[in-house]
């Protein structure tokens, strides 16, 4: 069973999904019908074989597991080259799990080109899969460019008004970013002779290089994270992509980001990333506290949950440098929950928004009354999303506020507001749409959720709660992994001479 | 009076081919009966097909040839590796756009015999160059080629479009063909040869300020046929004007041609004096790549667009030669490849832009084109997300490669302004992908179906460029074998 090769299994599945699709013929009701459900039934089953990655995950080695290497370019030493740890596992369940919701979410709220759709969505699923698993780094460039592609389209085609100056722009800012990255790769590449991972964790690049690699690779990273002051593209991407759209931008494509920190930024340059943590601290403070503040005046329900994401970000990135134990852990499990948070926050707005056609807060009001279980399922995720206990969204904080005060008790502090400022723009959010007297006309004739949207929702809450109220089961996952991280980075930082961080 | 003796002939057999074909296809030409509307037809048919029949055969003769280097015809002819390697490419592209190109004269009703036979006698001269090892045997493959192309850019005699731009294009050429000229009259009088391998040892270590002088100009014309900056200026008139199968064609291979004698001319004769070159190659590659990019991006013609992006993928190219080295040529071949397949598939789509019977070129009519032409629009959106360069797609390794070289000899600023430009070119050729997908469709959409040929070209170009990151080793050995054989 060790030598199934169960990852590309995961990465190709959807894209023969996605072929099969454009085998379907006709363009009217029956073929968008069996376009859909050929892209249901394909994210499902990619969903359910890739439980099989966690049910045999090991969690006592640090190793990568389910590796899988095929030569692809020999005269490069090149090759196609997969595996998960601890890490990368849980991202790749969270976009194998995240694919199907959107499907089902998209089920009636797309009503126009169908096929090239649920086309786009599984290439990204195929893109986001293959990234997580990628091992070799040329491969991870691959994957992690051609995302660009689907989702220029599925802004671009499905957005709202302005949706052509949105995806040009989330093109173009991550496009940039990556290029830079590109070419630190072929230095890496011309430097030690081979484009494996692991291999390349274990190089020990001269301190003044890694600090331009470093840079490289931030510039990539921070783009898609995003941090302040390169997050712009986000809030327009968010307000203009299709509600599916969004929640894979914020459930998945964001993580890019902070998982790229984790697997590069840290491992391969380590005393560049210990020069560059106060940069990355101020950098996540201003984003934590800034984009809060920006959050609280919004008057658009997606930008506000838009800012809130770089926000929570800001914590993953916090905590990640903060090179602790619970902060890369809290890092982790934030850039988890916030998956699942903000992406179900997502399909909220999507609900009302696919009844009403506006997320105009003030349109609405007293939801309460025609749509009670609505109003609790948002109250779950609104309070996931400021971090109430009992909620995913309150490990990941935790976690990361005791790493942080650890290595720094300042940004502790800093960072601790941006709690109080999100639990302020979340319920404030909230009153305004669920609460108060139901006055408008239109809302009075609002259906509660449909069954479809139950089933859309369920695994989220579900797993909401699961990650608030037992999180062990996931940060066992993580735990060696991330160990085993952060050794390697004290030992090579030790061996280099650079200050020692603070006690872990 | 003594025999002189026969040369070998074996190396040249594709070339000798080819031009006993054209010549054969001209008399077929002349010789069917014309009178009729329904016999111009038929002449045309014919060469077209033979002629796309002969540039297979040529290319079969090419594998048939290729392997070891061979020199023949005293010194004046080479057939190694490098040759056929550029040869195959540049008989892919003539043959692809002569298929293009007989439906689409077709249509306009401007098909004539004598099209496949210039394009034929173009594409003798471009495997001359190709295949040039002295200054002698260069200029008149060179000239061979540039003449068939300004009778190719007049090829609409009636347009007034097309007749400026021929003329342009024969004036602006004549004057780059003098320069080249002067230049190699400078290095023959200062090397007393014009033969490529007694020019190297003739300059081996100190150059004369004369040769420099003679280099410059050779230079100068060779940077004007590949139209990279500051010698471009011809290329968008020239682009726009002519006929869009001759575009097509002057996209590709004339311009695969030239950038391989760019090669050759530097790395052969020059080769030592790579300090001397570099730096001007370099700030050419820099320089078409910021005028490509930013370039492109007022235009609303698309024949324009793709003329800027064509000299932005040059820059990309010289990026390769100013590296000098067998991975920067590698890249070069690499990068070529893949683009002609590129631009053969946007052009199949410019072509099949019309309206009513009519051709069209402003980047607006493609409005919707994704909803009443699905295949096309994927086809086009494919070719400029390549041209963009992003993985998996087969434009991304020909710069993948190409930087690669770059970063490998420590030209990191060079390679940090490359990537930057490739993403601003990426904004107009997202705006293609823009207008395709995102604005909906006109009154009257564009003429349906598309034309077989078309069809079947894209279908080809589309597979290539999408599944090329599957299979790239082969396509890598081999240029990195044809590369080596320069050194």
């Amino acid at each position: 069973m060790a030598d199934f090769p169960i990852l590309s299994l995961l990465i190709f599945l959807p894209l023969a999904g996605a072929g099969f699709i454009l085998t379907i013929r006709g363009d009217d009701e029956i073929g968008a019908r069996n376009a859909r459900n050929v892209a249901l039934w394909t994210s499902i089953v990619t969903f359910v074989l890739s439980l099989f990655l966690w049910v045999n995950f090991d969690n006592t080695t640090a190793n990568f597991q389910f590796v899988e290497k095929v030569d692809w370019i020999p005269a490069y030493n090149i090759s196609y080259h997969l595996g998960v740890d601890g890490i990368s596992m849980l991202f790749v369940l969270l976009s194998t799990l995240l694919t199907p919701v959107c499907v089902l979410a998209s089920w009636e709220s797309i009503k126009d080109r169908v096929k090239e759709y649920m086309i786009a969505f599984l290439i990204l699923e195929t893109m986001m899969v293959g990234m997580f698993a990628a091992l070799d780094i040329v491969v991870f460039y691959i994957f992690f460019e051609a995302v660009l592609i689907p989702m220029f389209l599925i802004i671009g085609v499905w957005g709202g008004k302005r949706r052509v100056y949105a995806s040009y722009k989330l093109f173009l800012y991550t496009l940039a970013g990556s290029v830079l990255m590109l070419l630190a790769v072929l230095v890496m590449y011309v430097q030690t002779g081979t484009t494996d991972m692991q291999e390349l964790m274990k190089a020990h690049f001269d301190p003044s290089l890694q600090r331009w690699l470093w840079l490289a690779f931030f510039a990539s990273f921070a783009v898609k994270v995003p941090m302040w002051p390169v997050h712009t593209w986000l809030p327009d991407a968010h307000v203009e992509a299709p509600t599916a759209g969004s929640v894979i931008l914020a459930g998945v494509l964001l993580k890019f980001g902070g998982y790229g920190f984790l697997r590069f930024s840290l491992p391969m340059f380590p005393d560049a990333s210990l020069y560059f943590t106060p940069l990355i601290y101020g950098l996540s403070i201003v984003a934590v506290v800034y984009t809060s503040l920006v959050a609280l005046v919004q008057n658009d329900m997606k930008k506000l949950i838009a800012y809130s994401s770089i926000a929570h970000m800001g914590f993953v990135t916090a905590g990640t440098f903060t090179l602790t134990t619970q902060g890369v852990e809290g890092a982790v499990f934030q850039m988890l929950s916030h998956g699942v948070v903000s992406a179900a926050l997502f399909l909220c707005v999507g609900v009302i928004y696919d009844r009403m056609h506006t997320r105009e807060i003030v349109a609405y009001g007293g939801l309460v009354h025609k749509m009670p279980s609505y109003a609790l399922v948002f109250m779950l995720f609104m309070m996931a999303s400021v971090g109430l206990p009992g909620t995913g969204g309150f490990v990941g904080e935790f976690l990361v506020l005791v790493g942080a005060f650890k290595a720094n008790s300042w940004v502790a502090a800093f960072l601790a507001t941006g709690v109080i400022l999100g639990a302020a723009y979340m319920l404030y959010l909230y009153r305004r749409v669920v609460f108060g007297a139901l006055e408008k006309e239109e809302l009075k004739k609002m259906m509660d959720m449909s069954p479809r949207e139950w089933a859309v929702f369920a695994p989220l809450i579900i797993l909401t709660l699961w990650m608030g109220v037992y999180p062990i089961s996931f940060l066992d996952v993580m735990h060696v992994s991330v160990d085993n991280l952060l050794n390697n980075v004290q030992v090579a930082l030790e061996a280099s001479g650079s200050a020692v961080v603070a006690g872990r | 009076m003594a025999m002189a003796e026969v040369p070998n002939l074996i190396p040249a057999m594709p070339e000798i081919f080819l031009a006993l074909a054209a010549m054969t296809l001209l008399m077929l030409g002349v010789f069917q009966k014309a009178e009729t509307a329904d016999g111009v037809l038929r002449a045309s048919r014919l060469t077209s097909n033979l002629g796309v029949l002969s540039l297979v055969l040529a290319l079969a003769l090419v594998f048939t040839v290729s392997g070891g280097t061979l020199v023949s015809f005293g010194g004046l002819f080479i057939s190694d590796p490098f040759a056929s390697y550029v040869k195959v490419l540049i008989l892919v592209a003539s043959g692809f756009t002569l298929v293009l190109a007989q439906g689409w004269l077709e249509r306009q009703g401007a098909h004539r015999f004598e099209y496949a036979v210039l394009v034929l006698l173009a594409t003798v001269g471009m495997m001359m160059m190709v295949s040039a090892f002295n200054l002698m045997s260069l200029y008149i493959g060179l000239e061979l080629q540039s003449l068939s192309l300004y009778v190719l850019a007049a090829f609409l005699r009636d347009d007034v479009r097309s007749t400026e731009s021929a003329l342009k294009y024969f004036v602006l050429g004549a004057l780059a063909s003098g320069l080249m000229l002067y230049g190699m009259s400078l290095v023959y009088g200062f090397s007393g040869t014009t033969d490529f391998a007694v020019i190297r040892t003739a300059i081996a270590g100190e150059a004369s300020i004369g040769l420099l002088v003679g280099l410059v100009f050779v230079t100068a014309g060779l940077a004007f046929k590949v139209s990279a900056v500051p010698f471009h200026m011809w290329t968008p008139d020239v682009y726009e004007g002519a006929p869009t199968p001759v575009t097509a064609f002057f996209a590709v291979a004339p311009k695969i041609a030239a950038l391989a004698l760019f090669m050759r001319v530097m790395m052969g004769p020059f080769g030592d004096l790579a300090a001397q070159w570099q730096q001007v190659i370099m700030t050419m590659a820099v320089l078409s790549m910021a005028v490509g990019s930013f370039g492109a991006i007022a235009q609303s013609n698309i024949k324009r667009m793709m003329a800027y992006s064509s000299i932005g993928h040059v820059g990309y190219s010289l990026i390769g030669l100013a590296v000098a080295d067998v991975s920067g040529i590698t890249g070069v071949l690499v990068y070529l490849t893949i683009y002609v397949f590129m631009n053969v598939g946007a052009f199949a789509c410019i072509m099949a832009m019309r309206r009513g019977g009519r051709a069209v070129e402003h980047i607006f009519e493609l409005g919707g084109v994704a909803k009443t032409h699905p295949g096309m629009a994927a086809a086009l959106a494919v070719m400029m997300f390549s041209m963009a360069g992003i993985p998996p797609l087969a434009g991304f390794f020909g710069k993948l490669y190409i930087f690669l070289a770059a970063i490998e000899a420590g030209y990191y600023i060079i390679a940090v302004i490359g990537v930057l430009a490739s993403v601003v070119s990426a904004y107009y050729y997202l705006r293609i992908i823009k207008v395709m997908y995102f604005d909906e469709p006109g009154v009257d959409p564009l003429d349906s179906p598309l034309p077989v040929t078309i069809t079947v070209v894209l279908a080809v170009t589309s597979a290539v460029i999408v599944l090329f990151f599957a299979f790239p080793s082969p396509v890598i050995r081999a240029a990195e074998a044809a590369a080596q054989s320069l050194f």
